[in-house]
C-alpha cells in the first residue's frame, strides 16, 4: 500500500469536532473520474455535521469497487464478504445500540448476491444506514452485466446487449419495507450530502441509492440525469403542509402509494426522498422492549441466579 | 395374561412367584406414533431416575414428517455408570402392529413384550419372549372417560411400568403435576386417573413380572451435587449461557433448531439477543457482526447449513474473529437423513471453506459434556480470537441423560465486552502476539481506527498484496492454533495403558466405545480406550500412546471412503503415519451398538475372536435376574 496506509494522523484533541482531517484514511484506489470519490467527499461532510463520538462510528462494506469505502474512512470498520454486509451490520447494530452504523456497497452487492438480505434487513427495520453506489455494471471484475444494467447494455457477458429486465431499486426498497428510501446522483454533492445526513438521522433502516458513474466500464451511464451533459435533473418537492395551493402537488413522503408512483417514472425519474416512515419501531427497539419486559418478569435476577433457577427445575 | 410360552432365561434364577426380583439395570423401548406422547413417558422415566440417583440414558427417534409416523423412545436406567442406551431392549412396549413388527427384532430373547391387545396381534409361533397382552387403549378410555378418547395411553403405560419396576409413585406423581400443572386441573386429573389405572393393572394380570432396582449407596454420588436431567441440545445452550454468550443468530434446521429456540427464549432474560435470520449465510454474518462489537456470538446449523456458512467462516478465520459455530450433525450428504445420526462432517469442520483456514473443532462426548464443551469453546474463541466449531450430533441432541448439576457459581463467565480505550501500541493484527480486537465503540488513542477485513492485510488491517506479508500472516493464523494444541491436556485414556488394542473414539461414540472396551478386557484382551474432545488441533503426544498398542482402532459414524478409513482415522494416519491405525465405520444412521464395536475390534485383531455378545449379559441384569 501507499505510505498513507501506515502514516498515523495526529489524534483529534478531546472534545474537538470531527474534521475531514481525522476522518481521512488510505488514499482511495478508485479510477480517476469515478463517481465514488464524490460520495466519499460527501460522507466526510456528513460525519463532520453529525459530529458523533469518533469511536462510535462504524463504516462497513461488502465486496466491489464501492465496497473499498471503509479503507478510506478513518473509523471503526471493515470489509466483509460479497453481498453479506447487511446481516453483518445488523449484528453490529443489535450488538451495541450506541453505535452509528453505515454500510456502503454497490448494485451487485445490494441487488444481486445480497438481494435477499436487503429485503429482510429492510423488513426488520434494523437501525442502520445503507448507501448503495449504483453504477449499473460490475466494475471490479471489469464489465459484466449487473442487476441494474439497462436492457441493451453491452457487457462482456452480454456482448449483444443485455436483455434481462433490470431491478427497479426504488420499487424493490419500498416493497421490502425500508423506512427511509431516497435516491441521489454523485454529481449533485449538496443533494447527496443532505440525503445521507437525513438517512443517518433516521431511526430505522435507511437507504440512499446514489447513481455513481463508472467512467471505465460504463461511461455516461447517468448523463440522462445530469444537466451539464444535457440531461434532466428532477428533484422531488416534498410536501410542506403549509396550506398553499402548490403544496397539493408536492410529494407526501409518508405516502407509500405516491412513492411507488414516483418509482414507476420513466428513466431518469426523480431524485430525493421517496418514502419516510417515522412510526414503525426498529428491531433494535423491539428487542430492547422484549428484554425489558422479560427482565421485569425475572425481577432483574443476576445471570447466575437465572441459570441456577433453570437448573433447579431440571432436578 | 402372561404367555404360556416358557421364555428363555439366560442365567439367573427365578424368584418366588409374586415377589419382586432384584435388578440394577433395564432397557425399555417404547414404540408407537409420534403423537402418542411416548417421549413424555421416556422423559418422566429419565427425570425420575435422575431424582432417584440412578443413571439413565435415552435414545429417541422422531420422524421428520410433520405429524404422525412411527416414533420410539428407548430408556436405559439403572445403578452405576450407564454408557450406552443398550444394544437390545429387555422390554418392548408396542402400541401398534407396525411398532411390534418394526421393533420386535430389538428385543432380546427372554425379554418382555408388552403390547396393546387392542391393536397388536403378535406372531403365534414366536415363543422367544414373555408376551404380555394389555388392552392399553380400552383400559385408558375406561379410566379417563369423557371425550379424551385414548389420550393418556402414555400415562397409563407409565403407571403400569411404575408398578412392574416398583418405581417411586410419589415422585412420579409430582413430576406429572409439574409437567401438566400449568394446564387445566382436568388435564392433571385425567393424567392421574390414567396413571392409577395403569398402576393397578399388573396386580391382577401379571403373576411374576415384578422387579425392584437394587438399593443404591447414596454415597456413590461422590460430588454430592443434585442430579439434573436434560438433553444434549439444551445442555449445550445452557453451557453457552454459562460461558458468557449473550448473542447469536440462526436459521431453523433439524436437529439444530432446538438450540436456537432455547437461546431465543432464554437470552432476553440475560439481556441478550438471538436473531432468526433469513438464511444460513445471514445467520453466520450477523453472529460475526455481534462478535465484532465484543459480544462473543454463536451461530449453528446442521450439515447442509454448515455448507452455506463456509464462505463467511473463511472470513472469520482471515479477520480473526471469535465465533462459536455449532453443527448438530445428521445423516448426509444433502438433505440425507435429517433425523438420524452421523459423524460425517468432521473433514468439513476442519477443512471446509476455502484457502488455508486453520480453526478449532471440538466434540462433546455425552450430554453432560455438551454443557462443558460450550464453555470450553467460549474460552478458546476469546483467548485465540478464532472461530470454534462444536461438532455434536443428532444422537446427543435429543438424548436425555442424568448428570451432576454444574457448579455455576464457579463456572459463570462475565460477558461484558472490553470497550476500554486502546493504547498507542494497539494493532488489530500484530505478528508477534494473538489478535485481540478493539470492538467497535472502543476508543483508539492514536486516533487511527482499525479495519477488520477478509483481504490479506498488514498488522494495522490495511489491505496488503505483499507475498511476504501473506506468508507471515498465514503462519500467524496457523501458529496460534498450534499453540492451543500445545496447551491442551492429554486426552482421557481408560483401560490398559498398553497392549493389543487401543480404541480411539470422538464425539458421541464415547459411551458405546467405553462399554465395548470393558467387554473386550473382560474377554481377556489387553486394551485401552482413548477419547478425544479436541479434534483440531489435537493434543500433542498421541504418538507415544499409540506406540504402546499393537493396533489402534478408530470407531466413528461415517463412511470408510475411497481409501478404507473413516474421517478421523484418516486425520490420525496423516499426522502420525502409523500403519497400525485402522478403522471401524458405519453409516446406518444409528448410534454405535456396543456389540458392533466389539465385533469391529475382533475383526482387526484377527487372531482374537471375541464374541460380540460377550459380557452383554452384564448389560442387562434383568436377564441375569430371571
Amino acid at each position: 500500500m501507499s505510505s498513507a496506509a501506515t502514516a498515523t494522523p495526529p489524534p483529534a484533541p478531546a472534545g474537538a469536532p470531527l474534521s475531514k482531517k481525522v476522518l481521512v484514511a488510505d488514499h482511495p484506489t478508485w479510477c480517476p473520474g469515478c463517481g465514488d470519490f464524490a460520495v466519499l467527499a460527501s460522507f466526510y461532510r456528513v460525519l463532520e455535521k453529525l459530529n458523533y463520538p469518533h469511536e462510535k462510528i462504524v463504516t462497513f462494506a461488502g465486496i466491489g469497487c464501492s465496497s473499498r469505502f471503509p479503507y478510506f474512512v478513518n473509523t471503526h470498520g471493515g470489509h466483509f464478504i460479497h453481498g453479506r454486509a447487511l446481516p453483518f451490520a445488523a449484528g453490529i447494530s443489535l450488538g451495541n445500540d450506541d453505535l452509528h452504523v453505515f454500510v456502503f456497497g454497490g448494485d451487485g452487492d445490494g441487488f444481486s448476491i445480497g438481494g435477499n438480505h436487503l429485503v429482510h434487513t429492510a423488513r426488520k427495520n434494523v437501525n442502520l444506514t445503507y448507501v448503495i453506489m449504483d453504477n449499473s455494471v460490475y466494475g471490479l471484475t471489469k464489465k459484466q452485466t449487473s442487476p441494474t444494467s439497462p436492457v441493451g447494455f453491452k457487457s462482456k457477458t452480454d456482448p449483444w446487449g443485455a436483455f434481462d429486465q433490470p431491478v427497479n431499486p426504488m420499487r424493490t426498497l419500498l416493497n421490502s419495507g425500508a423506512t427511509f428510501v431516497a435516491r441521489s446522483h454523485a454529481t449533485q454533492v449538496n443533494h447527496m450530502t443532505d440525503l445521507m445526513l437525513r438517512a443517518a438521522k433516521h431511526d430505522g433502516f435507511s437507504v440512499v441509492e446514489i447513481l455513481s458513474e463508472c467512467v471505465e466500464f460504463y461511461d455516461g451511464a447517468f448523463d440522462g440525469a445530469n444537466p451539464r451533459k444535457g440531461g434532466v435533473w428532477t428533484m422531488i418537492e416534498e410536501k410542506k403542509n403549509d396550506g398553499t395551493p402548490e403544496d397539493a402537488n408536492r410529494h407526501d413522503v409518508t405516502d407509500e402509494v405516491a412513492a411507488f408512483k414516483l418509482a414507476q417514472q420513466a428513466w431518469p425519474g426523480s431524485f430525493g426522498v421517496f418514502y419516510e416512515n417515522k412510526t414503525r419501531l426498529t428491531k433494535n427497539k423491539l428487542e430492547a422492549n422484549l428484554i425489558a419486559k422479560t427482565r421485569e418478569r425475572t425481577k432483574n435476577a443476576s445471570d447466575l441466579q437465572l441459570l441456577q433457577a433453570t437448573f433447579a427445575k431440571l432436578r | 395374561m402372561v404367555s404360556p410360552n416358557t421364555p428363555e432365561t439366560p442365567g439367573g434364577a427365578k424368584s418366588a412367584s409374586g415377589a419382586p426380583r432384584s435388578i440394577n439395570d433395564v432397557v425399555i423401548r417404547l414404540a408407537g406414533n409420534s403423537q402418542d406422547g411416548i417421549q413424555a413417558v421416556g422423559g418422566f422415566l429419565a427425570r425420575l431416575a435422575g431424582r432417584s440417583d440412578q443413571d439413565v440414558m435415552t435414545y429417541m427417534t422422531i420422524p421428520a414428517t410433520i405429524s404422525g409416523g412411527p416414533s420410539i423412545f428407548q430408556v436405559r436406567m439403572g445403578n452405576g455408570e450407564i454408557l450406552s442406551a443398550g444394544d437390545r431392549a429387555d422390554m418392548l412396549v408396542a402400541f401398534y402392529q407396525h411398532s411390534y413388527e418394526s421393533h420386535i427384532g430389538s428385543l432380546r430373547p427372554g425379554g418382555v413384550l408388552l403390547y396393546d391387545s387392542d391393536h397388536v396381534t403378535p406372531k403365534a409361533d414366536d415363543n422367544r419372549f414373555t408376551n404380555v397382552a394389555c388392552p392399553m387403549t380400552s383400559a385408558t378410555v375406561e379410566a379417563v372417560g369423557g371425550t379424551a378418547k385414548d389420550k393418556g395411553k402414555n400415562i397409563f403405560i407409565l403407571g403400569l411400568l411404575a408398578r412392574v419396576f416398583d418405581l417411586d409413585v410419589q415422585k412420579l406423581a409430582a413430576l406429572i403435576k409439574e409437567r401438566f400443572g400449568g394446564k387445566s386441573e382436568d388435564i392433571v386429573r385425567n393424567a392421574m386417573l390414567a396413571f392409577d389405572a395403569g398402576y393397578a393393572w399388573p396386580q391382577n394380570n401379571l403373576r411374576d413380572l415384578f422387579f425392584r432396582f437394587e438399593a443404591v449407596d447414596r454415597a456413590a454420588n461422590a460430588s454430592g451435587r443434585p442430579q439434573v436431567t436434560l438433553d444434549g441440545n439444551t445442555a449445550l445452550a445452557y453451557g453457552l449461557l454459562a460461558g458468557g454468550v449473550r448473542h447469536g443468530a440462526g436459521y431453523p434446521i433439524t436437529p439444530w433448531s432446538s438450540i436456537m429456540e432455547t437461546l431465543r427464549t432464554e437470552l432476553p432474560k440475560y439481556g441478550g439477543v438471538f436473531v432468526q435470520c433469513e438464511d444460513e449465510i445471514a445467520s453466520i454474518s450477523t453472529a460475526i457482526g455481534f462478535s465484532y462489537t465484543g459480544q462473543l456470538a454463536i451461530t449453528g446449523s446442521s450439515g447442509p447449513g454448515l455448507s452455506l456458512k463456509m464462505e463467511a467462516l473463511g472470513w472469520a478465520t482471515m479477520a480473526e474473529m471469535p465465533l462459536i459455530v455449532v453443527n448438530v450433525q445428521r445423516g448426509g450428504p444433502s438433505t440425507g437423513m435429517p433425523t438420524n445420526v452421523e459423524q460425517s462432517d468432521l473433514m468439513q469442520a476442519i477443512y471446509g471453506s476455502h484457502g488455508d483456514t486453520p480453526r478449532v473443532v471440538l466434540a462433546p462426548k455425552n450430554v453432560e459434556d455438551c454443557f462443558y464443551i460450550a464453555l470450553e469453546a467460549a474460552r478458546i474463541a476469546r483467548e485465540y480470537s478464532t472461530p470454534v466449531i462444536i461438532l455434536t450430533d443428532q444422537g446427543l441432541s435429543s438424548r436425555i441423560e442424568v448428570f451432576d448439576e454444574p457448579d455455576l457459581a464457579k463456572l459463570m463467565v462475565d460477558p461484558k465486552p472490553d470497550l476500554s480505550p486502546r493504547g498507542t501500541d494497539f494493532k488489530p493484527y500484530p505478528l508477534d502476539r494473538h489478535t485481540r480486537h478493539a470492538p467497535a465503540g472502543a476508543k483508539i488513542e492514536t486516533g487511527k481506527y482499525p479495519t477488520v477485513t477478509g483481504l490479506e492485510h498488514d498488522e494495522l488491517g490495511h489491505p496488503s498484496g505483499s507475498p511476504v506479508m501473506h506468508q507471515k500472516m498465514t503462519i500467524k493464523r496457523r501458529d496460534k492454533i498450534k499453540a492451543l494444541g500445545a496447551s491442551l491436556p492429554p486426552p482421557e485414556l481408560t483401560g490398559d495403558s498398553g497392549g493389543e488394542v487401543l480404541l480411539v473414539t470422538w464425539g458421541s461414540a464415547w459411551g458405546p466405545g467405553r462399554e465395548a472396551i470393558g467387554r473386550v478386557r473382560t474377554a481377556g484382551v489387553k486394551a485401552g480406550h482413548l477419547h478425544l474432545r479436541h479434534l483440531h488441533p489435537m493434543p500433542n503426544g498421541l504418538e507415544e500412546t499409540f506406540k504402546r498398542y499393537h493396533r489402534v482402532v478408530v470407531a466413528e459414524l461415517n463412511d470408510e471412503g475411497l481409501y478404507g478409513y473413516g474421517q478421523f482415522a484418516m486425520m490420525l494416519r496423516a499426522r502420525y503415519a502409523n500403519p497400525s491405525i485402522v478403522s471401524i465405520t458405519k453409516t446406518d444412521g444409528l448410534t454405535f451398538k456396543v456389540g458392533e464395536i466389539v465385533t469391529g475390534i475382533s475383526v482387526h485383531l484377527e487372531s482374537k475372536n471375541i464374541d460380540s455378545s460377550f459380557g452383554a449379559a452384564a448389560q442387562s441384569n434383568l436377564a441375569a435376574a430371571r
